[in-house]
């Protein structure tokens, strides 16, 4: 028999191995002509949030699933814990919760079989399944509905049991991927509530998301992902201060093509930078302008240089440069 | 080990606990069904039984010694299909749309093993499905005399044939897609049933070469003949050693196949 020698230090009085480690993760799906994940690297440290912000398809589900060990990575390196998922697929999966994008609740079992069984898959002692999942129950607000079929369950409640379910076996790591995806804004403060308590708790959390809000709201650090790149990594604010301008106008413009416009509107003094947001078939385009001091400071030269051009605009709107912003200044299009 | 953290330790479970774990919720979900799974499983064998141990042989259509000869045949049957079903069709489903299976997979197990455990899954439904027949025939039929020193084999040769049957159903679950399905358990099943020498013995079909040929291809006759060698060994079987060989090639032979498309379905 041989042993598996642990390299990473688990030792008191030693720096805690990363959470989270990825280093120049390549996958590239067969018949694939690019790479889904294309050399992304990131470290999550015990206790962060940690969120992959990016648009449908930009690698976060990809990376998700190579962490979960769900896919198989073509190359490159990613360990949760110090343990290397694809050389150890099933330490890994001892040591991770994964609430998937897809709801994948077992609806043979009520919600507390559900709870019940996926602690026995995890070994955990069968004296102690019952009381836990009691527990988690009551914890997601599900208490009525422990003996609930799956298919019962609204979407919210649904994602509630999926994440109280990940967190049956005491995982070191929870994995989100979209958590609130298709959730009604209410059943979505309820999961951004509860991932936060967990936070409090000391667990790490790596969640995936399209929506700019919820990464900023619920993340400690937040990654920008696009076409299989990591294109920057940092806190919400600081990505959000590390843009030029320190506010926001939208314009609805009609009677003027677009591009066209950005071109002069960022050549107004005091402009940081221009966008195309939307350019709808029927209505008005919409442009998002990052200016120097206070927007409303700013609104009347751009205003002007609208009339200027021969355009109309029919609605204006004044802001913040949000994460959406730092996504725009990156890849030059918005989120959705 | 002296892995001391900060947090509660990392425990590793024993593959075992998880492989139980996981079968365990097979089997709980079953015996949720059971009355269902029974009637499922029993109503075809039942009316076969029924019609030609029982019906035509009281007409005087058939030897009455018939039954004899049809009962170890369809406890065979049942031992290999109803574990090909316990397997192929749950699958499919789970894979294709409902992803069911998806937090099985993340059981700290080796993908493998997880499809090691439908096969066994499907051979213990596979045998409850064979054994409930047994009662049944000794209800129906008015005759039947088993070698009882034969029962020993009789179980090993049902639990090789249930394997087989839970390896080949992985087989099915694994490369049919959910849109083909209901045509590949049409066009597999029944011939299946038909060509597994369960209504006739293996040796007398000589006069019918080809015919012999393709019965020798399906595993439920080795299970079969097996049994009336062990239970009613006046009929003529295929030697007892002829069958052990074929049933543990069939469940190595699907078995691995099986666990391939399985590990190919369950990771990207």
């Amino acid at each position: 028999m041989s042993t598996q020698t642990q390299l990473t230090p688990t030792g008191t009085g030693r720096p805690a191995a990363a959470a989270v480690e990825v280093t120049d993760l390549v996958k590239r799906y067969p018949k694939a002509k690019v790479n889904a994940v294309d050399g992304i690297s990131f470290a999550v440290a015990p206790g962060e949030v940690f969120g992959l912000l990016g648009p449908n398809g930009a690698g976060k589900t990809t990376t998700i699933g190579v962490l979960t060990t769900r896919v198989r990575k073509t190359s490159g390196y990613a360990a949760v814990t110090g343990i290397d998922v694809a050389g150890d697929p099933v330490g890994a999966r001892s040591v991770i919760g994964v609430v998937p994008q897809r709801p994948n609740l077992d609806r043979s079992l009520d919600a507390k079989g559900n709870l019940v069984w996926h602690a026995a898959y995890h070994g955990v002692p069968r004296a102690r399944r019952g009381p836990l999942a009691d527990e988690l129950l009551e914890r997601m607000g599900l208490t009525d509905k422990a003996h609930t079929n799956p298919d019962e369950l609204s979407g919210g409640q649904a994602q509630r049991l999926i994440i109280a379910r990940g967190l049956m076996h005491g995982p070191r790591v929870l994995f989100l991927d979209e958590p609130s995806t298709g959730l009604d804004p209410q059943a979505r403060l309820f999961v951004h509530d509860r991932v936060a308590e967990l936070a409090a708790n000391g667990v790490t959390i790596v969640l995936t998301t399209h929506d700019m809000d919820e990464a900023a709201k619920l993340s400690d650090r937040v990654g920008i992902v696009d076409h299989g790149e990591l294109l920057k990594l940092d806190t919400p604010a600081n990505l959000v201060a590390g843009l030029s301008g320190s506010a926001t106008v939208d314009l609805d413009v009609t009677g003027l093509d677009p591009e066209h416009l950005r071109g002069r509107l960022s050549a107004v003094r005091g402009t940081a930078g221009a966008e195309v947001l939307a350019i709808p078939d029927d209505g008005p385009a919409r442009l998002r302008i990052r200016v120097d001091g206070e927007a409303g400071a700013a609104l009347p030269g751009l205003l002007e240089e609208v009339t200027t051009a021969g355009g109309h605009v029919s609605d204006v709107g004044l802001g913040e440069p949000t994460l959406e912003d730092v996504f725009i200044d990156l890849t030059g299009r918005g989120l959705r | 080990m002296t892995a001391v953290t900060t947090t509660e330790p990392f425990r590793r479970v024993s593959p075992g606990r998880a492989f139980l774990g996981v079968l365990g919720r097979d089997v709980a979900v079953t015996g949720k069904e059971l009355g269902s799974f029974i009637s499922q499983v029993l109503v075809q064998p039942f009316f076969l039984l029924f019609v030609f141990g029982k019906v035509l042989s009281e007409l005087g259509y058939i030897a009455p010694g018939y039954a004899q000869l049809l009962l170890p045949g369809l406890l065979a049957l049942n031992a290999f299909l109803v574990a090909v079903q316990a397997v192929a069709l749950p699958l499919v489903i789970d894979f294709s749309y409902t992803k069911e299976i998806e937090d099985r997979l993340l059981a700290p197990l080796s993908t493998r093993m997880v499809a090691v455990e439908k096969i066994v899954f499907g051979a213990i439904r596979g045998l409850i499905g064979s054994l409930v027949m047994i009662p049944v025939g000794y209800l129906v039929l008015d005759e039947v005399s088993w070698n009882l020193a034969g029962l020993p084999l009789s179980a090993l040769l049902l639990v090789l044939g249930a394997l087989a049957g839970g390896a080949s159903g992985l087989v099915i679950g694994t490369l049919v897609s959910p849109r083909r399905i209901n045509i590949v358990f049409a066009v597999v099943i029944t011939p299946l049933l038909f060509t597994g020498s369960t209504q006739f013995p293996f040796l007398q079909i000589g006069s019918l070469r080809w015919f012999q040929v393709i019965c020798a291809l399906n595993p439920i006759t080795y299970v079969a003949e097996g049994l009336r060698g062990a239970l009613t060994p006046q009929i003529p079987h295929l030697p007892a050693w002829l069958c052990l060989a074929a049933l543990v090639f069939a469940c190595v032979l699907f078995g691995a196949i099986g666990i391939r498309g399985f590990v190919r379905r369950a990771l990207d």
